[in-house]
């Protein structure tokens, strides 16, 4: 064997994934390899995720090849993956809670019928030490704070004898102090000559921790480069790509009124994660506010903030109505918030599982938003039926009959019924997440062309995207956010894309990332 | 490129279903499992045809024993009907056991403390008054012991699944107090003496009138989960907690009013075995039914009309039994082997009614068709 054939680890030649029609990896091609840190970097959906599961076991490739240690492997369990020592850490840790770190650590492996815990305690705090991490090997997984968590996760790992790492966007979750721990030790483990594949999309990450970046667009493999021979300006190029003209119809705002005006906004998770930080924007009513930012930058709690669902910590949410005085929406119920006459609409992100009954069917999910109306303990059918007609007849929902469950629906089907019964409600704002996601071309301009007929109408519509040619096209300004954070507000007729992209990866234009 | 390995058969999940042929599979899940019965009964050199006709005779032939199956199901219709509401929200509520024990308590504490006194309730005829006394404390008392984990569950998200199930054992470890205790009849007897007339529920037709009330009560939570809007929050929020909070629904509120209406119910049922069957209050008062009820609201769907026919068929299925013993010498734990044959063939059933197995290549397909979508599903889930 050659020395460069001795550096790869892993090669992916020609490796294609596809979900229906959705096509999440097509032929991609890619090389990891030994004593380096390999950064995956793309924008959300660009099946960067979907690449390296193929890798740990989880799916399988339709086509391609992958070749570990230079020869043909096939990977077709997590079981698989661990005989040709790949490992990989989800963003979801897979940790038994009621278990401690060191049975954790064993849980699953084979072994006599005794467990000597002592030996695994010893073994870990050996591996521990080589590395540098801070582990107690007794104690129980629900007493650990998410870093801890994680780092019992890359102990598993190396306990099994993983030497190629897969971590998918390890620092979501932690601190900057952790994070900059987390680092140390993937720079140990790289001088130990273990391949280490990090999945991204903080450009600074990659700045400072890896070695190469490989980068996906849509699906695709767009290219790779030495990080020491490249800037952030350039890998967001390559991230975003050029613009591409989606011919979505925009109009001029008609007379803009202050409908929302949100001030040092502030949620904090169960976990005290600052989800929110100090969020401060008005939202008009005749204009469509974009809000774009890499996944997880505070974009569903602002929603559901607003909406009552979420716990606020400090901060104010004045609502404006049409030549009223303005009030505060800020420790409200979503009953509440109805009952104060403030007409909100929301399309959340997760629509069977908070906008929607999977089980019920059009009429059914009609009668969410009208379940309490009418006196008496009955409800009222007649009404939420005559809607469910209306939404079919006017979205063209396929569907066999109202009552079918919506479960069984396409996705393009299930959302027309969603925002149908959210535009129903006359609303005054209407906040939507991922509205189009999944969804095909027609369908998708079908939500966008619903969308300006509220902004026309004067609605105050919030627009939660990930598809930054359609942030630039379809709304008039864009919020961005970056970490919880509002890293800028840019008039959307006038922003480049890869200035937007730019901000989604660092806070404020000014602030110079590029050193 | 290697092939992708091919099991030899596989589950894959059914599409739309027609009721007609969901019928069909239930159907044909009964005949197995009479069949699997005939089996054990050759095993023992029994015929079968013969074991078969004698648990009908035994349980329809007679009118005294049309009353004892009546007087059986009773309890399991009315629990049924009780769990049906908390399983629709996805509570699992596994103690009604408990509750009917708890009902059954406070219907005796009215009995043992009226019946028979103060001029009003000494004639020997059933008092109405105290009838509703009774029924009121019994129900007052069930919704109490459900409203313990309920209120634990809502406030700090306890397992309401052990929760439930403990309780069982302190509502009868109660009544075991009680007998020996406060409540003792004959000193020493351990047994809480027979209630007064006046606090005996009437007969109609040979049986006590509690089989009217439950056939009410079937109507009444029909209506209450369907037409109701209880009824529509509870459905919502058994679908997902998220849509239920989304709809600005009280998720708390719903959960521990379901569970009051729920051990209310089932405390009614503990005083119709009190005041009905047994004429007296014991430990074993509830008697399993509280479980086997889980059976019966699961086999009928939660569909209350549906319940009113499982829950006969146990009951003739439990009192035929008994005919195999004193008929064909067939020890009735034969007959509880084979009920619970019968039980888990029918619960087998909806696995079929859900999926189908597939063979070969045509089946794969499917399987790619649906991972795809769960794919998608996953993906939208890691962004």
């Amino acid at each position: 064997m050659t020395s460069v054939e001795n550096t790869c680890a892993v090669r992916m030649e020609e490796v294609t994934k596809t979900f229906g029609s959705v096509t999440a990896n097509d032929r991609v091609t890619l090389e990891i390899r030994k004593g380096e840190i390999l950064s995956l970097l793309g924008e959300n959906g660009s099946g960067k995720t979907t690449l390296m599961n193929m890798l740990a076991g989880i799916y399988f490739p339709d086509s391609g090849r992958i070749y570990v240690n230079g020869k043909e492997a096939t990977i077709a369990s997590p079981r698989d993956a661990f005989a040709h020592g790949i490992g990989m850490i989800h963003q979801h840790f897979k940790l038994v809670n009621v278990l401690s770190a060191a049975e954790n650590v064993v849980l699953g492996l084979e072994g006599g019928v005794f467990l000597d815990i002592r030996e695994v305690s010893r073994r870990i705090r050996e591996i521990a030490g080589q590395y540098g991490f801070a582990v107690d090997p007794a104690k129980k997984v629900y007493d650990m704070s998410v870093s801890e968590k994680q780092t019992l996760e890359i102990i598993k790992l190396l306990y099994r004898g993983a030497d190629i790492l897969i971590l998918d966007e390890p620092t979501a979750v932690l601190t900057p102090q952790e994070t900059e721990k987390l680092f140390d030790v993937l720079r140990r483990m790289k001088k130990d000559g273990k391949a280490i594949v990090i999945i991204t999309h903080k450009l600074h990450e990659v700045m400072e921790l890896a070695d190469r970046v490989a980068v996906l667009r849509r699906g695709e493999f767009v290219g790779e480069m030495k990080v020491s021979e490249t800037d952030t300006a350039a890998m967001t190029n390559m991230m975003v790509g050029r613009q591409i003209s989606l011919n979505i119809e925009r109009s001029e705002p008609r007379d803009p009124k202050p409908r929302l005006a949100i001030t040092g906004l502030t949620v904090v998770d169960g976990e005290g994660v600052t989800k929110l930080d100090h969020v401060s924007f008005t939202a008009m009513g005749g204009e469509i506010l974009g809000i774009a930012g890499v996944a997880g930058s505070g974009q569903k709690e602002l929603l559901e903030a607003v909406a009552g669902l979420c716990p606020i910590k400090e901060g104010k949410i004045l609502y404006t109505p049409e030549g009223k005085e303005p009030s505060d929406l800020v420790g409200k119920t979503p009953m509440q918030i109805k009952d104060a006459g403030v007409a909100m609409a929301f399309v959340p992100e997760d629509r069977l599982g908070m906008g929607l009954v999977g089980g019920m069917g059009m009429v059914g999910n009609m009668m969410l938003r009208s379940w309490r109306e009418g006196g008496g303990i009955f409800v009222r059918h007649r009404n939420p039926g005559a809607l469910a007609k209306t939404v079919m007849d006017e979205l063209e929902v396929v569907t066999p009959d109202v009552n079918y469950p919506v479960r069984r629906l396409s996705g393009g089907n299930v959302q027309k019924v969603l925002v149908g019964r959210e535009i129903a409600t006359a609303p005054s704002v209407l906040m939507s997440a991922y509205a189009v996601r999944g969804l095909d071309i027609n369908t998708s301009y079908t939500i966008y062309n619903l969308m300006n007929q509220q902004k026309e109408k004067g609605v105050a519509v919030i627009f939660v995207g990930e598809d930054l040619d359609v942030l630039l096209e379809l709304c008039d300004r864009i919020l961005v956010l970056y970490d919880g954070r509002v890293s800028g507000i840019v008039n959307a007729r006038e922003v480049a894309k890869e200035e937007v992209g730019l901000m989604m990866t660092r806070l404020g234009k000014g602030e110079n990332a590029d050193a | 490129m290697h092939e992708r390995k091919q099991p030899i058969f596989h589950l894959v999940k059914r599409g739309e279903l027609s009721s007609k042929y969901a019928l069909l599979i239930r159907l044909a899940s009964i005949l197995a499992a009479l069949l699997a019965g005939a089996l054990i009964f050759l095993l023992l050199g029994s015929n079968p045809i013969r074991a078969y006709g004698e648990i009908l005779a035994g349980s329809l032939g007679r009118e005294s024993a049309r009353q004892r199956v009546i007087n059986i199901a009773v309890p399991l219709l009315g629990t049924a009907l009780a769990i049906a509401p908390c399983f629709r929200m996805k509570f699992w509520n596994i103690g009604a056991e408990g509750q009917i024990t708890a009902g059954a308590v406070g219907a005796t504490y009215f009995a043992l403390t009226f019946g028979g006194k103060y001029g009003i309730f000494e004639g020997k005829e059933p008092s109405l008054l105290l009838l509703l006394m009774m029924a009121l404390g019994a129900m007052i008392c069930g919704a109490f012991w459900a409203l313990i984990p309920a209120f634990f569950h809502a406030k700090w998200g306890t397992n309401e699944t052990l929760f439930t199930l403990m309780l069982n054992y302190i509502a009868i470890g109660i009544v075991k107090w009680l007998q020996g205790g406060p409540w003792e009849g004959k000193p020493g007897s351990q047994i809480i003496p027979n209630f007064h007339a006046s606090a005996l529920l009437p007969k109609v037709f040979g049986v006590h009138i509690g089989w009217i009330l439950v056939l009410l009560l079937t109507v009444l939570i029909f209506v209450y989960m369907r037409y109701t809007k209880h009824g529509y929050e509870i459905a919502v929020l058994g679908e997902s907690m998220n849509t239920a909070r989304y709809a600005g629904m009280n998720v708390a509120w719903i959960t521990i009013r379901t569970m009051l209406l729920s051990g209310a119910i089932a405390g009614l049922v503990g005083f119709m075995i009190v005041s009905g069957a047994n004429k007296t209050l014991y430990f074993g008062v509830a008697g399993g039914v509280g479980f086997t009820a889980i059976t019966v609201a699961w086999l009928a769907q939660l569909n209350p009309f549906a319940m009113i026919v499982i829950s006969l068929m146990l009951a003739v299925l439990e009192k035929g039994a008994g005919n195999l013993e004193t008929v064909m010498g067939i020890p009735t734990s034969i007959a509880d082997i084979i009920t619970g044959v019968i039980l888990l063939f029918m619960l087998a059933s909806e696995f079929f009614v859900r999926y189908r197995v597939a063979l070969g290549s045509r089946g794969l397909d499917w399987v790619r068709w649906d991972e795809g979508k769960a794919g998608v599903a996953g993906k939208e889930e890691a962004e």
